[in-house]
């Protein structure tokens, strides 16, 4: 072997163990939420659905489960309206204080969720929303709108700015051009921003675990299940949510994918 | 609030160009107002709550509005809360030190040792393991490691083990390890993937040696993107909850389990938001000092 063939091949074989490292847990998760044994450990214990079966029969993951699709369902819809018109604004506007503007939008995912969990609580007590789905609600909305905006934004950064004054300029209103060309023109990034808000929702714990009281939502219930002994039920959750993420995640990436391939083809 | 719009010349009378102003106006309004009123009511306000609470009291078990410095005299001059943030903010830094390097390598190989398609694929691998339940990959952690686990298992009977991971500061590390390792390695294989190329070019050409090109050309080059990323594990790690817990034991407590246990079992809000502000203004003069670092030195090369 050359000696650059050599380098590549050491090269290559220590990103594989990073991503070893990365994705360890998450392999090791599905792959022992169908063992049979109690302890995951090796050798394997037998291929065995009981987990599952375990899981569905408990009512407080139901609940959690639950609880955790309707705040998803409802975070996914509100974000993204935020997060296009945070984007949207951006795109169109310029006036004083937009900076401060953008960065009220953009700043809440640099905040630790430990302080963003505190600070929603103390203040949800106040006004009466804690302990409430609305309360959790609130927080993923504060928390997943710059992630749409971010989706959005890219998406208008490939529409042409005239396009919308000819829009004007032939006689239709803002509205009527904002829903003919603008919400057409930015459909892919609009859905994808819904499945990856729905999945940062989904997935976020620790506002949950702070509001939620005794709504708890899937990972509070995970978090709570932490606390207890080993048990394989938690890889059976997290197996299930992984897959729902990951449906999510798939979802957004493909309508990116296919927005920017016909973006590149455009313009070749 | 917008640039006004653009009326056309063969406008109607004055009074239409002025509602259409009006309407222009309105427009803004409705899309620029819903983002801002949101984030103001459920970010700031709270946020500047939290603030106002470090000095409030609590009397007889009741939270009461107040404007004492108490709680903040007892926390900072508490024992257990200057270990604590000491301890956070080392093994924070540690983590983003070793996230940094040891990602380098294999954001070098994806940058430039692979095909785009392999990397684009390599690219969406690292984005999802932030979309799977970080809770439940800590818990596969804590089994990988406990003393019946995988790992003890293998190096048993090698004779290398058993190695005590679990309930250790190390336990932590890893668990902040996996929680920053995928976005740095992203974060660091975007920065690699933006020098540009004809640089390092250049440098091979001028004669310039692997290591050499590395460390003068493309490092200098990525400066930021490497910042960036370092920055932001650190900011995620020193604001785990949940690897100091669960892997760490939490013994000694991170700033974030004082929090939680203050708020959850101590039900003291005034001193959990005395740690909470800390902790915010840590990672803002963290921020400062590192886009400090990233863009300052630039003028005196130049």
């Amino acid at each position: 072997m050359s000696m650059a063939a050599l380098r590549r091949f050491l090269l290559v074989a220590y990103t594989g163990l990073v991503f070893a490292f990365i994705f360890a847990p998450i392999v090791s998760t599905i792959v022992f939420s169908f063992n049979a044994d109690r302890f995951p450990s090796l050798p394997w214990g037998g291929f065995s659905l009981q987990w599952y079966e375990a899981i569905f029969a408990d009512a407080t993951i139901q609940r959690g489960l639950v609880n955790s699709l309707v705040v998803a369902g409802v975070t996914c819809v509100i974000a993204t309206f935020l997060g296009f018109s945070a984007a949207y604004v951006d795109y169109r506007y310029r006036f004083l204080g937009k900076s401060v503007y953008l960065a009220l939008a953009a700043l809440p995912p640099t905040v630790p969720v430990v302080i963003l969990g505190v600070a929603l609580l103390t203040f949800e007590g106040r006004v009466g929303l804690s302990g409430t789905l609305q309360g959790i609600i609130v927080g993923h909305v504060v928390l997943a709108t710059p992630f749409a905006m971010a989706l959005v934004r890219m998406r208008l950064a490939d529409l042409d700015p005239d396009i919308e004054r000819a829009a004007w300029n032939l006689g239709a209103s803002p509205f009527a051009t904002m829903f003919g060309v603008i919400v057409p023109f930015c459909a892919p990034a609009i859905l994808a921003a819904l499945f990856l808000t729905a999945a940062v929702s989904f997935d976020e714990f620790m506002i949950a675990w702070f509001v939620s009281g005794v709504n708890e939502t899937l990972p509070v219930r995970v978090l709570a299940m932490l606390q207890g002994q080993v048990s394989p039920r938690i890889n059976a959750i997290g197996a299930i949510v992984f897959g729902v993420s990951i449906t999510l995640i798939v979802l957004a990436q493909v309508l990116l994918g296919r927005m920017s391939g016909r973006a590149a083809r455009k313009k070749g | 609030m917008s640039e006004p719009l653009p009326t056309p010349d063969t406008g109607p009378a004055p009074l239409a160009a002025t509602s259409r102003r009006a309407a222009g106006a309105r427009f803004a309004v409705f899309w620029g107002a819903p983002p801002a009123l949101w984030q103001a009511a459920f970010f700031l306000v709270p946020l500047g709550f939290l603030v106002a609470m470090t000095f409030w009291s609590v009397k007889n078990f009741r939270l009461t509005p107040d404007a004492t410095l108490a709680n903040w005299m007892f926390i900072l001059n508490a024992g257990f809360f200057r270990s604590a943030y000491v301890y956070t903010f080392w093994l924070a830094a540690l983590t983003a030190v070793i996230a940094s390097l040891a990602a380098f390598p294999a954001a070098y190989t994806l940058a430039y040792k692979v095909s785009p398609a392999t990397r684009r694929f390599m690219i969406f691998m690292l984005v999802v393991p932030f979309f799977t339940s970080y809770p439940v990959r800590i818990y596969s952690t804590q089994i990988f490691f406990s003393p019946q686990g995988i790992i003890n298992t293998v190096l048993v009977p090698l004779g290398l083990g058993p190695l005590q991971v679990l309930n250790t500061p190390t336990g932590t590390v890893v668990g902040y390890l996996v929680l920053t390792l995928p976005l740095v390695v992203l974060l660091q294989t975007f920065a690699l993937a933006n020098v540009p190329r004809i640089l390092i070019e250049a440098a091979h050409n001028l004669g310039c040696g692997r290591f050499r090109t590395i460390w003068s050309v493309i490092i200098p080059s990525a400066r930021i993107g490497l910042i960036v990323a370092g920055t932001f594990a650190f900011v995620l790690a020193f604001g785990d909850y949940v690897a100091p817990t669960y892997l760490g034991g939490s013994r000694p407590p991170t700033l974030s389990i004082l929090i939680a246990d203050q708020v959850k079992s101590g039900n003291n809000w005034p001193r959990a938001s005395v740690v909470a502000v800390m902790m915010i203004v840590t990672l803002m003069v963290v921020m400062l000092v590192m886009i400090g670092l990233a863009y300052g030195r630039r003028k005196e090369r130049a």
